[in-house]
């Protein structure tokens, strides 16, 4: 059984009880403990099943790397799945339920697979699933579907914060282990800023439970020193709890931050992602323990050798009474000893190595302990947790030569390296025959824009296992980061280490080394993915000799714990499978976050109201209350249309269309793109920039335009007001504004540098209001201050004055056709003259209108709206728009490309009105179709649908459109099928649908 | 006549820092040769400072002069004054070739002061903001959250932030976001 012991508990505190439920059962733990200690003390050996066989798993490991004991965590808008209980802190009111199970964790149903895993091998979905074709999508995956899966996703909205940070350091320091402190302190003491992640609640890594004396003292008391000392160092920067995630190219890096996971629902943010850049990286990430491959590795009970030394000196938890270990190599001894020492029942030590270890064996056989080499493990049994062993010789087939009855198993198959940081920004591996590990390639680091390395790895995770070396290596990486950041290190002695000499690990890949078929199929590799020795060798004999080919078939090292325990085992096999050396089959590629990090976390603050910056004009508050819906456009929200009570939105609109155009309507037209280009070449650069003559334009007027990319594509359009000699104001579209300004600056920064021309952009210095409609000369006089009359404010010109007494700029232009002024004012007081129009508009019957009526009524003028006559691949020359392209310029941007053969083509398709025979309204985006088919059997085509609407003015569709030889099509007609089913029939006829002379606008 | 309105009129909040929307302020957007005789007597006709130097604001009698790019200034000066110091400005410019500009309107200005501004602010733009990495009359055209912003330290210490004024609800939604109570970093 499983249980707290009396003694030891380095971590825990025994006068601090914690109450918490398993699956809804009440359990007992102490602070400090994590779920996975306190679930061992309560004998909870069963934590989970398997994703595919539903096996019973327990406890393997005791930190990052479990791959077994996942659980759904907390309630409601707390509940997180797959949370890792060895690494969750316990706390009061703890509630975690198990995953993957039905009914229930003690009797599911899914195991059944388990026995029929014989026929359920590698592979076996995309074999036998694959016909009938039409059963995958109905049958097969809902099924499948149904089965399969961990965790089940939260049903609320998430109930906590979470933020980014950005930090900076000469030096980051990956893991404070003994290794990260010690580099740290290095580097620090050089002068450089140093920062230092370690992702658990403590210092010091595993040495305090590995034990050894450093400089004399107890390992526990020299942690505590040097973190002391780096703590009274200003340029030191300490972060617990916090997981170096990532290494990226330029010296970036993520940490994650687990601010309130230990005390849920308290103040301040639940994760922080830090965003760092160094300009050195150190990780010293330690190693991962391996497990043996044997038969039966995977029941309840079976625990990494030194998980079960953690849980022993760290919570004072033995997690079985009658143990038996198994190892290739020393350390595994430890275990051993640290059991034997708190009482534990320890049966047996099988040494693969036919002549055992080193000092740790005779200290263990001092202690009387039965020390057997040469042997193995046959095969494991238990249910739902370990109730005995077969012992074999390891090289052999596994017959067993004895049989134990015990409750728990330690295994070690060696120790890896975390090479995973280093390797996330390309830092290369070799593998190293004697230590059977792979290492960072020193010679090949991940290198930065200067071609020189940038991250450097210390202790273990240099593959240096033993303390003095790690400290020695730790040390050597500090001063080479402070050196590559421009400080000279001082030379310090190293610290002097007390510890035991250990022999060399023998590489034990399976366990018996010629294991039956019968054991293979059950000697597991991936517990999570249950993937099984058998699994990989039978990949290899089907063919598939790529490592990543065979992690994807056999789903080796895919799950979410990525292969932490199952990698390199997984491909030893497959390399004994191959006939080929490690180094040969490689590994797969380690990529970010080393342990899966929350979405909150990289979402940061961007949810609910700041997801996405939403922008206002200076009316916007204005218009929700009367009656506006909105409709993004870019990152604005404009009114679509205001609807009334007791309309509809189409309602609306018609309204909107009707009462401007019969009497006045008021457009907040603030997102317009105003760019200010001024300078003694200014006149000369909008020639360039437009695809007609600008310069000739005279003071006090205004003048459309079209802008082409140099592909000579319209990429916008709007109205220029000549301010002075040297000043204009090019009006853009809404959507144009930004990338317009970045056009103008490109060529003016990159082509024609040595041109006089300044511009800015003033968008948002003015909020712009369009008034517009028979009436809108009356409201402007009703608010006084300046004469708008037609003398002296003409069509296309504009003057500068006040209305209300609010200064102002008036512009006689028209989108509409109406009689119109876009008044343009300060922002600050933008909503103040909105107001007084409003007022003033009352006995006109004005209205407000939104951008569908805009829509509606510049359709009715023919007026292009660009995205929808154009979509990047449409030149002015399709629109009819030839009178403003230039003839006499010698030059500007695009004229070139719309000399090319294909521009010039006759058969572009042309812009022009299209009128529905029986007046409805066309379906937008439909194509006209013409005669026969094309190469993939479609249809042809000979046209298509642009803009289309309902028209209040008229009584029917509306629509326009580009096709074959439009303008010489007058009166054709031409079916566009619709996504409904029906053929509409419609009239190729003039764009321009309503006052074709313009009279209306110039009155 | 109206008065005019700052974007969110004043708006504050008080968190782990103090973030207030600073009100009306008076902008020129001043392009033109910096090194030039006329730039710089039109900054100082502006703000009584000299030019700043890149990624730098010099702060003057009459406002401060914040370096935006190798050939742009944002000048500061109070909002009513803007239209008489432009035309200074301008007067100062004479016939060299240059454009000056009242911006006054179309950006929104934060002011976030208290012992944690500097983590507020490391939360939001990616910046250095560490004490000696960031210090008084420094300035930065960076980022903040999703928006272009630019970030300066005042001669006392406080953070001066302006945006476009579009953006100015997200902006101090933002800003507030970042000083919710118990969000301290404790880093600097």
């Amino acid at each position: 059984m499983s249980t707290r012991i009396a003694k030891q508990g380095r971590l825990i505190d025994r006068s601090r009880p914690v109450t918490f439920t398993f699956n809804g059962k009440p359990m007992k733990g102490f602070a400090g403990d994590t779920l996975a200690s306190a679930l061992l003390a309560n004998d909870q050996v069963l934590v989970g099943r398997s994703f595919k066989y539903h096996r019973p798993r327990g406890i393997v490991a005791s930190g990052a790397e479990e791959p077994n004991a996942l659980v759904g965590l907390g309630v409601g808008a707390r509940f997180e799945p797959n949370q890792r209980v060895t690494t969750t802190a316990l706390f009061d009111g703890l509630c975690a339920v198990s995953q993957n199970h039905w009914p229930s964790l003690e009797f599911d149903i899914g195991a059944v697979n388990s026995a029929l895993s014989r026929f359920l091998p590698a592979g076996f979905y995309y074999k036998t699933f694959i016909h009938p074709r039409a059963f995958w999508k109905y049958i097969y995956e809902p099924v499948i579907r149904q089965s399969a899966g961990l965790g089940k996703p939260p049903k609320e909205e998430d109930a906590d914060r979470y933020e980014h940070f950005y930090a900076f350091a000469d030096v980051l320091v990956i893991g404070g282990g003994v290794a990260g402190l010690m580099a740290a302190k290095t580097a620090a003491e050089a002068g450089a800023r140093v920062l230092v992640l370690e992702q658990s609640r403590h210092w010091g890594g595993r040495t305090p439970v590995d034990g050894g004396e450093i400089d004399g003292m107890a390992a526990e008391d020299w942690i505590a020193a040097v973190v002391s000392s780096l703590k009274s160092m200003p340029n030191v920067t300490l972060r617990r709890r916090c997981m170096g995630a990532g290494v990226y190219d330029h010296g970036y890096a993520l940490g994650y931050e687990r601010l309130t996971d230990h005390r849920p629902g308290t103040e301040g943010p639940r994760h922080r992602l830090w965003r760092i850049r160094a300009r050195q990286i150190i990780t010293a990430t330690g190693a991962l323990e391996r497990p043996l491959s044997f038969a039966g590795n995977d029941v309840p009970g079976v625990m990494l050798a030194s998980a079960m030394r953690d849980y022993v000196v760290n919570y004072g938890v033995a997690p079985g009474q009658r143990v038996v270990v198994v190892t290739n190599n020393d350390d595994a001894y430890r275990t051993a000893i640290t059991l034997k020492q708190a009482g534990v029942d320890v049966l047996r030590i099988l040494d693969a190595r036919p002549t055992g270890g080193g000092g740790l064996m005779e200290e263990a056989r001092g202690l009387g302990l039965r020390v057997d080499c040469g042997r193995g493990v046959a095969k494991v049994s238990g249910g739902k947790r370990v109730a005995k062993l077969a012992i074999c010789a390891q090289e052999g087939s596994g017959a067993a030569l004895e049989e134990i009855a015990c409750d728990a198993v330690a295994m070690s198959g060696g120790w890896s390296p975390v090479v995973h940081l280093w390797s996330h920004c390309g830092g290369k591996l070799d593998w190293d025959e004697a230590a059977a590990m792979f290492l960072p390639d020193v010679a090949r680091p991940p290198v930065g824009a200067d071609g020189a390395g940038f991250v450097q790895t210390a202790g273990a995770a240099s593959g240096v296992l033993s303390l003095s070396e790690g400290l020695a290596d730790a040390t050597q990486a500090g001063r080479a980061a402070a050196k590559a950041c421009g400080f000279k290190a001082k030379k310090g002695k190293l610290p002097e280490v007390t510890e035991l000499g250990e022999m060399p690990i023998a590489p034990v890949w399976l366990m018996p080394a010629s294991a039956s078929d019968e054991l293979r199929a059950k000697a597991w590799l991936d517990f999570q993915n249950d993937v099984k020795v058998s699994d990989v060798q039978l990949a290899a004999r089907e063919g598939y000799e790529s490592v990543e080919h065979t992690k994807r078939y056999t789903t080796l090292g895919m799950a979410t714990d990525q292969g932490k325990l199952s990698n390199i085992n997984g491909l030893a096999v497959l390399s004994e499978a191959l006939g080929r050396a490690i180094p040969q089959v490689g590994t797969t590629t380690f990529r970010p976050p080393y342990t899966p990090i929350s979405f909150g976390a990289m979402a940061g603050d961007a949810r609910g109201a700041l997801f996405q910056p939403v922008r206002h004009t200076p009316i916007q508050d204005w218009h929700g209350p009367h009656g506006a819906e909105f409709e993004p456009v870019g990152q604005w929200r404009r009114p679509y249309a205001y609807r009334r009570a007791d309309e509809s939105l189409d309602g609306a609109v018609m309204r909107e269309v009707k009462n401007t155009r019969q009497a006045v309507g008021i457009l907040d037209a603030s997102t317009l793109g105003k760019i200010l280009v001024k300078g003694p070449d200014a006149g000369r650069f909008l020639d360039m920039i437009y695809t007609n003559v600008m310069s000739s334009l005279a003071p006090g007027k205004c003048r459309y335009g079209l802008m082409c990319s140099e592909n000579g594509f319209l990429i916008d359009d709007g109205v220029v007001a000549r301010i002075d000699d040297q000043t204009f104001l090019c009006h853009t579209t809404t959507g144009g504004a930004d990338h317009i300004h970045a056009h103008m600056e490109e060529w003016l920064q990159t082509e024609w540098w040595d041109w006089q021309v300044y511009t800015a952009n003033v968008t948002e210095q003015f909020a712009q209001i369009a008034v517009v409609g028979p009436k809108a000369r009356a409201v402007l006089e009703r608010l006084g201050g300046m004469d708008v009359s037609k003398t002296a404010l003409p069509f296309m010109t504009w003057a500068d004055g006040s209305l209300a007494g609010i200064p102002v700029r008036v512009y006689r232009i028209s989108f509409s056709g109406e009689l119109s002024f876009e008044i343009g004012v300060k922002a600050g007081q933008g909503k103040a003259l909105w107001d007084r129009l409003i007022a003033a508009g009352d006995e006109f019957a004005m209205m407000p209108y939104g951008t569908e009526a805009l829509h509606i009524m510049r359709a009715e003028k023919g007026f292009i709206m660009i995205g929808d006559e154009t979509d990047g691949t449409v030149i002015p020359q399709d629109l009819g728009l030839n009178w403003a392209i230039s003839k006499k310029k010698e030059d500007f941007i695009g004229k070139r490309a719309q000399a090319r053969s294909h521009m010039t083509d006759p058969t572009r398709w042309k812009l022009v009105g299209l009128e529905t025979l029986d007046g409805s309204v066309l379906p937008d985006g439909a194509y006209a179709v013409a005669e026969g088919v094309n190469a993939n059997g479609q249809r042809n085509t000979q046209g298509r649908v642009s803009s289309t609407y309902y028209s209040p003015t008229l009584g029917r569709g509306i629509a326009m459109g580009l096709v074959l030889h439009g303008p010489e099509r007058m009166g054709e007609v031409l079916e566009f099928p619709g996504i409904d089913g029906k053929t509409y029939q419609a009239r190729i006829v003039d764009p321009v649908v309503f006052d074709k002379e313009g009279e209306k606008q110039n009155v | 006549m109206s008065e005019p309105i700052s974007a969110l009129n004043g708006a504050r909040f008080d968190g782990i820092a103090r973030i207030a929307e600073a009100g009306l302020t008076g902008m020129i957007t001043l392009r033109g040769d910096l090194a030039s005789k006329p730039v710089k007597a039109a900054v100082a006709a502006v703000t009584g400072a000299k030019p700043p130097g890149q990624g730098q604001i010099s702060f003057g009698k009459t406002g401060a002069a914040g370096w935006m790019s190798p050939d742009e200034l944002m000048l500061f000066c109070p909002y009513a004054a803007a239209p008489a110091l432009l035309a200074k400005a301008e007067a100062a410019l004479g016939r060299a070739h240059a454009l000056a500009v009242d911006v006054s309107d179309a950006r929104a200005v934060f002011r976030v002061d208290g012992a944690a501004a500097r983590e507020v602010m490391g939360k939001l733009f990616p910046i250095d903001f560490a004490p000696g990495a960031f210090e008084p009359g420094r300035l930065r055209r960076s980022r903040m959250g999703q928006i272009a912003a630019a970030v300066w330290m005042e001669q006392d210490g406080g953070f001066g932030v302006i945006c476009f004024r579009s953006v100015a609800g997200y902006a101090f939604a933002l800003l507030k976001e970042a000083a919710t109570p118990g969000s301290a970093v404790g880093v600097y």
